[in-house]
């Protein structure tokens, strides 16, 4: 029993040190929260949506959905992150562009359409193209011209929603196409919202780069130390670049799934606050967000995480509005909880309660 | 506490997670002495005078000052200042934004506010007696590094203080400066102050120091009179064992022998770089191990790096065994057969989060480019593979390299390059800051890499180091090639003049 | 010819021997003078009354105050984003509290002190003793704010209350800077209270920047955290200060804008953090930390809103043109401010 106790605090205080531990903890305490409040969080029942075919329901499935939004940026914010130590603030702008440009070009600049005027893949790759171009003026603004990143991307930020509504005129178009909605929301005869497979197919593409390419060595060593890089052979400023393009095709296809999810776009309200999500899911992820090492499957459970938590706060009827105030506690109770400081103790506990046993 | 005594430490102990920096040391320093604080890296000197600075905490023991009755708090680096303590570090610890009265002026005790033109006065009457070259009112950041710990130095002089605390202040200062700086510290000596003094040259302890603490791995070794312990006796016992003699290196070694040893692999004609230095020409044969040689700021490390393709190439021709070559950029040179272990370790050279073994990987890796990785059994297989051959001292190749001791640090960042089996390897100043025992296993290695037919480029501030190592020295003075000795001029004295000029000033 | 040299000559050295802060300050002020100046030449009317110009201040005045303390926590190289948030949550408590709590006009400054010496507490606490970085603590700080303001009270709502309706319609006359109205009628210029309190602040910090010890180890813990503290500065103790005195200033610009305004909204300040930012930086406050200057700042919010007046009177008044000349002006001060520190390196 005490043999027990004793390995149970080396556990802990290993554990501690372990980067995916935070998120872990994080959706450990929200589901026991859930469980103890309301069991029936987590039941998942088979019903049928408007047009008849089978969809799950359910709180668990919400989050499944939602969540594989902010994963695929999660993806994206963590390599910018790690390169440039700064985050990208303009991703919910950005969204706006890359739906506004989609619809553009589906609709062929008439305000509503039964039919794509181009196809889908068409519309979608130049969607990809002009997110990857504003990815690049970001990056570049960082790495040539040496400008912090969130004040960089504060550009895109301020002007992005603008752009956004200036494609299509202020219009906003309607596709009337059922198979447009596949993306956002069910492929025929399939129960899983499809967002979860696009963004097991973005991770599943992700992994296949680092594992096959130098993505991730060159990324940390980049921003950990530029100067050291750069004596190395490495391009310090083309790889900030890249970063900042590989979150222009994240965001790109992010902005597929939430206009298809409307059929149509609302140039003020899409994807609004999403980049504060994004961020708090790389820095939930235990990445730090001066730049350097990285974790890219913590920074995954950590957008789950934080889409569990708005599906919470949404079950207890908290207004929308207000839905901040609650994640604000949250986040600062996890941030506080990660800090080195404060994990020092922690882990300083934990070495406290094996000796003690010990004695 | 002893009458003369104006600091005494006693029984200092202080851990780190997994590491016991300091055990049981003792300190004493007298009024009006020079008192050296020597050891090998990692022997606690650092961590001895960040606990007496109040930047770390310590876990026992106390602190005695002159003029205390009782054991003296030191919790921050104010209460430091306050009691009389002040300190100039290695690494510049001044603000770059501020101006120069500023940097001197800022966080000491004294009026409420800030009186820019006393202040202004003030510094600048101090850096005119100290004949630094420095506009109180201007910038920091314009200076060189040079002048700034010269600031940095003025700073603490002024300050009334009991105990002056120098951390190899002198790493960047040239011989001039290093004269000026010790004329300062026998004045101050002489007002009673108490002086400890923290290099890793050996001359400037004899020149100027009374007494001499030897640390090793954290323990107290002794507090010698300089007269007692010739420098020998010094070494060895900061290394805790008998020295085999040092100069036995270069006859022991074999030197290549091929037959293509004439063969001038790389010739530089008219390189000039942006970096401000001259055209200069170069050229190193195989086999060969030369070296720049220079004060600090004669442009020895900007010739290398014109080569290496670190700083912008803007005139002359490289040519790879009678081939022109171009390098526009690192990665040029690397293709080339090129390798560069830069001057400065912690901002050149290591990647600090990552670990050993990405470090260790990180050149060749680039070299293959980047849909090449290696995978990770390759990449542990290869890591260890050095980290045995190099005797690096790590926990294992995971470790992040910031946590090994700048020895090992400089050791990886050398098998970083070994691994990308260069044709020509450049070592800027590669045993900078790293324990003796170190120096010697890299020299011994810079030799056994010539003799298989490597050609090295090495850069040492210790002109003893470039004899036992060089078979050609390049000499360099004010940004300009301005001699080249033979291996039969290569004597302390022929090189001291023809830094300086004088009849030597040839070419 | 030979003047024209000199001059170069001696240009380049005053580039040279000119600190940072005060290079970016010069070039801020010229860029306002220039960009008025050239409004008042070809747009004319709107720009050449003064009262234009007090307009422009008693429409900004929340927006001095709160960038004024963005300037200072970025000059210690943080930042602060929930600035909007809290001057929404501010006027939205003090609207509630004048409406049905019953309160008067002057002990609602004391709410909107108390809201903001709260974040200020929490915020550099955090910031400065848990070392917990500063976007992501004002992030949450942000979100707490603008969650919050929908809790208190969900609707907008006008203020009816009697003694601050006075208070809010109170006018500043500026001797000798009126003008003639249409009718004929000599009117004289005013400013609001608000703009006094804006003036007021900005030479309060000025000084304490230039000529307290506080002010300048603000500037050290910039410039240097690491160097700082070996300098005997508490550096700590400094960010708490900065991050308590940033919240303290965006309460009392909650209240300047709760009086210009008159009526709670939880959308009221959207993007105003994101305004204060770019004011700051226009102003020559560097995100790295270290430079930056109040005066610089000021200038930095006259030149956004001139801007934004120049874009709507040229007739380009969709919504989104403003949106993209802020976003511009942002670009080429970035870009410019990037160019002349890289420049300066090099010299």
């Amino acid at each position: 029993m005490q043999n027990n106790k004793k390995s149970a605090g080396a556990f802990f205080s290993g554990l501690v040190k372990q980067q995916i531990f935070i998120p872990l903890a994080a959706l450990l305490i929200l589901a026991l929260f859930n469980l103890i409040m309301d069991p029936s969080f987590f039941k998942i029942t088979l019903g049928y949506n408007s047009v008849g075919d089978p969809v799950l329901n359910g709180y668990l499935v919400t989050i499944l959905d939602y969540g594989s939004e902010l994963a695929i940026l999660a993806i994206g914010m963590t390599l910018v992150t790690a390169a440039s130590g700064g985050q990208d603030i303009s991703v919910g702008a950005t969204i706006a562009i890359a739906g506004s440009v989609i619809l553009r070009m589906l609709c062929g600049g008439q305000t509503t359409t039964d039919h794509y005027c181009v196809p889908l893949i068409v519309a979608f790759l130049v969607a990809v193209v002009a997110s990857m171009a504003f990815g690049a003026f970001n990056g570049v603004l960082v790495a040539y011209f040496r400008i912090q990143p969130m004040i960089a991307t504060l550009i895109l930020f301020t002007a992005g929603r603008s752009i956004a509504a200036w494609i299509n005129n202020n219009e906003l178009p309607i596709v009337n196409v059922n198979s447009f909605g596949y993306f956002g929301g069910y492929i025929p005869g399939v129960p899983i919202p499809t967002p979860f497979f696009i963004a097991v197919l973005c991770v599943v593409v992700i992994a296949l780069v680092m594992k096959f390419t130098n993505l991730k060595l060159y990324t940390q060593a980049v921003g950990i130390n530029e100067s050291s890089s750069r004596l190395n052979g490495l391009n310090p400023e083309f790889i900030k670049l890249i970063s900042f393009v590989i979150l222009g095709i994240c965001v790109a296809v992010v902005g597929l799934i939430k206009v298809s999810r409307l059929s149509t776009i609302n140039y003020s309200v899409i994807a609004k606050d999403i980049e504060m999500d994004a961020i708090l899911a790389v820095a939930l992820g235990g990445n730090a967000l001066g730049g350097g090492k990285f974790n890219i499957w913590a920074s995954i459970l950590g957008a789950y995480v934080i889409q569990f938590l708005t599906t919470t706060l949404y079950k207890f009827e908290v207004q929308s509005d207000a839905l901040p105030a609650y994640k604000a506690v949250v986040v600062i109770v996890l941030v506080v909880l990660s800090a080195p400081v404060v994990r020092e103790k922690l882990a300083g506990l934990g070495k406290k309660m094996k000796s003690k046993e010990v004695a | 506490m002893k009458e003369k005594s104006v600091l005494e430490m006693r029984g200092i102990c202080k851990s780190f997670p997994g590491v016991r920096a300091l055990h049981d040391v003792d300190f004493t320093l007298c009024e009006g002495e020079i008192h050296a604080l020597m050891g090998e890296n990692g022997a606690g000197k650092s961590t001895l005078i960040k606990v007496l600075t109040g930047v770390y905490e310590k876990d026992e023991g106390e602190i005695f000052l002159k003029g205390l009755d009782k054991a003296a708090v030191i919790r921050s680096p104010q209460d430091a200042q306050k009691l009389g303590i002040s300190t100039v570090y290695q690494e510049i610890t001044l603000c770059p934004n501020l101006s120069v009265a500023e940097n001197m002026y800022i966080g000491r005790d004294g009026q409420k506010g800030v009186s820019w033109k006393k202040m202004n006065a003030d510094a600048e009457k101090i850096l005119k007696t100290l004949d630094i070259p420095a506009k109180a009112s201007r910038q920091l950041s314009n200076y060189s590094i040079a002048i700034q710990q010269m600031v940095a130095i003025a700073r603490a002089v002024d300050m009334d203080c009991k105990v002056l605390i120098l951390d190899e202040p002198t790493s960047s200062l040239d011989e001039q400066e290093v004269e000026k700086l010790f004329g300062l510290m026998r004045d101050l000596r002489a007002k009673g102050v108490g002086i400890i003094f923290v290099t890793h040259f050996l001359d400037q302890v004899y020149e100027v120091c009374d007494k001499i603490t030897v640390l090793r791995d954290g323990g107290l070794v002794g507090e010698y009179e300089i007269a007692d312990l010739p420098r020998v006796k010094l070494v060895s016992k900061m290394l805790g064992k008998e020295l085999d003699d040092m100069s036995d290196i270069k006859t022991d070694s074999v030197v290549y022998e091929g037959a293509d040893k004439d063969a001038k692999v790389f010739v530089a004609e008219g390189l000039q770089s942006n970096a401000g230095i001259k055209p200069f020409d170069f050229y190193i044969k195989k086999g060969e191990v030369n070296g720049f040689t220079g004060l600090l700021g004669s442009g020895r490390s900007e010739c290398v790096r014109a080569i290496f393709g670190a700083d912008p190439v803007i005139a002359g021709s490289l040519k790879k065994n009678g081939k022109h070559i171009k390098i526009k950029k690192p990665i040029d040179a690397m293709k080339q057969g090129i390798a560069y272990l830069p001057e400065d370790r912690k901002v050149d050279g290591i990647v600090g989060d990552l670990s050993v073994r990405d470090n260790i990987i990180l050149a060749e890796q680039v070299l293959k480019g980047f849909f090449h990785p290696y995978s990770k059994a390759e990449a542990k297989k290869l890591a260890e593979e050095y980290i045995k051959l190099l005797e690096i001292k790590t926990a294992s190749a995971d470790t992040p390299i910031k946590s090994l001791s700048g020895g090992n640090q400089q050791k990886v960042i050398l098998a970083r390059w070994l691994l990308t089996h260069p044709e020509y390897l450049i070592l800027d100043e590669p045993t900078r800051g790293i324990d003796v025992g170190t120096k010697i296993e890299i020299q011994k290695l810079v030799l056994k890499l010539a003799s298989e037919g490597m050609s090295v480029t090495f850069i040492s501030s210790e002109t003893d180091e470039m004899i036992r190592t060089c078979s050609r020295l390049i000499v360099m003075r004010d940004r300009r090639v301005v001699g080249e000795l033979g291996s039969d001029e290569l004597t302390q004295n022929k090189i001291m003049s023809t830094i300086a000029g004088g009849e030597h000033d040839a070419k | 010819m030979a003047s024209e040299k000199n001059t170069t000559a001696k240009k380049s050295s005053w580039f040279k021997n000119v600190s940072d802060t005060n290079l970016l300050l010069t070039i801020t002020i010229v860029v306002f003078f220039v960009m008025y100046l050239a409004a008042m030449l070809f747009l004319g009317s709107g720009f050449l009354k003064p009262q234009a110009f007090f307009n422009i201040l008693n429409a900004q005045a929340a927006l001095i105050i709160t960038a004024c303390g963005m300037s200072l926590v970025m000059i210690t190289g943080g930042i602060d984003i929930s600035v909007g948030g809290v001057v929404a949550l501010v006027s939205m408590c003090c609207a509630v509290y004048l409406d049905f709590g019953g309160g008067n006009p002057y002990t609602a400054i004391l709410v909107a002190l108390a809201i903001g010496l709260a974040f200020g507490l929490v915020q550099g606490f955090l910031v400065a003793y848990l070392d917990i970085q500063p976007f992501i603590v004002s992030l949450a700080g942000m979100f707490f704010a603008r969650g919050m303001t929908t809790i208190v009270h969900t609707n907008p709502f006008n203020v009816e209350n009697e003694a601050f309706n006075k208070l809010k319609m109170t006018r500043v006359i500026i001797p000798g800077m009126g003008s003639v109205n249409k009718i004929g009628k000599y009117v004289d210029a005013y400013v609001e209270i608000g703009v006094v309190v804006a003036v007021l602040i900005v030479v309060i910090l000025f000084c304490v920047l230039r000529w307290t010890k506080l002010g300048r180890a603000f500037y050290a813990v910039g410039g240097n955290q690491q160097s700082a503290l070996m300098l005997g500065i508490n550096v700590k103790r400094t960010k708490f200060i900065a991050h308590l005195i940033c919240s303290l200033l965006a309460g009392i610009g909650g209240y300047v804008y709760f009086l210009h305004v008159g009526s709670g909204s939880p959308s009221h300040a959207s993007g105003m953090e994101m305004n204060a930012i770019a004011s700051s930086i226009i102003g020559g406050t560097m995100l790295t930390g270290g430079v930056g200057n109040i005066i610089g700042t000021f200038f930095g919010v006259l030149s956004l809103s001139t801007i934004q007046n120049i874009v709507s009177s040229a007739g380009l008044d969709q919504a989104w043109w403003t949106g993209i000349t802020v976003a511009a002006m942002l670009c080429i001060f970035l870009v410019v401010q990037s160019v002349i520190m890289a420049r300066k390196k090099k010299a």
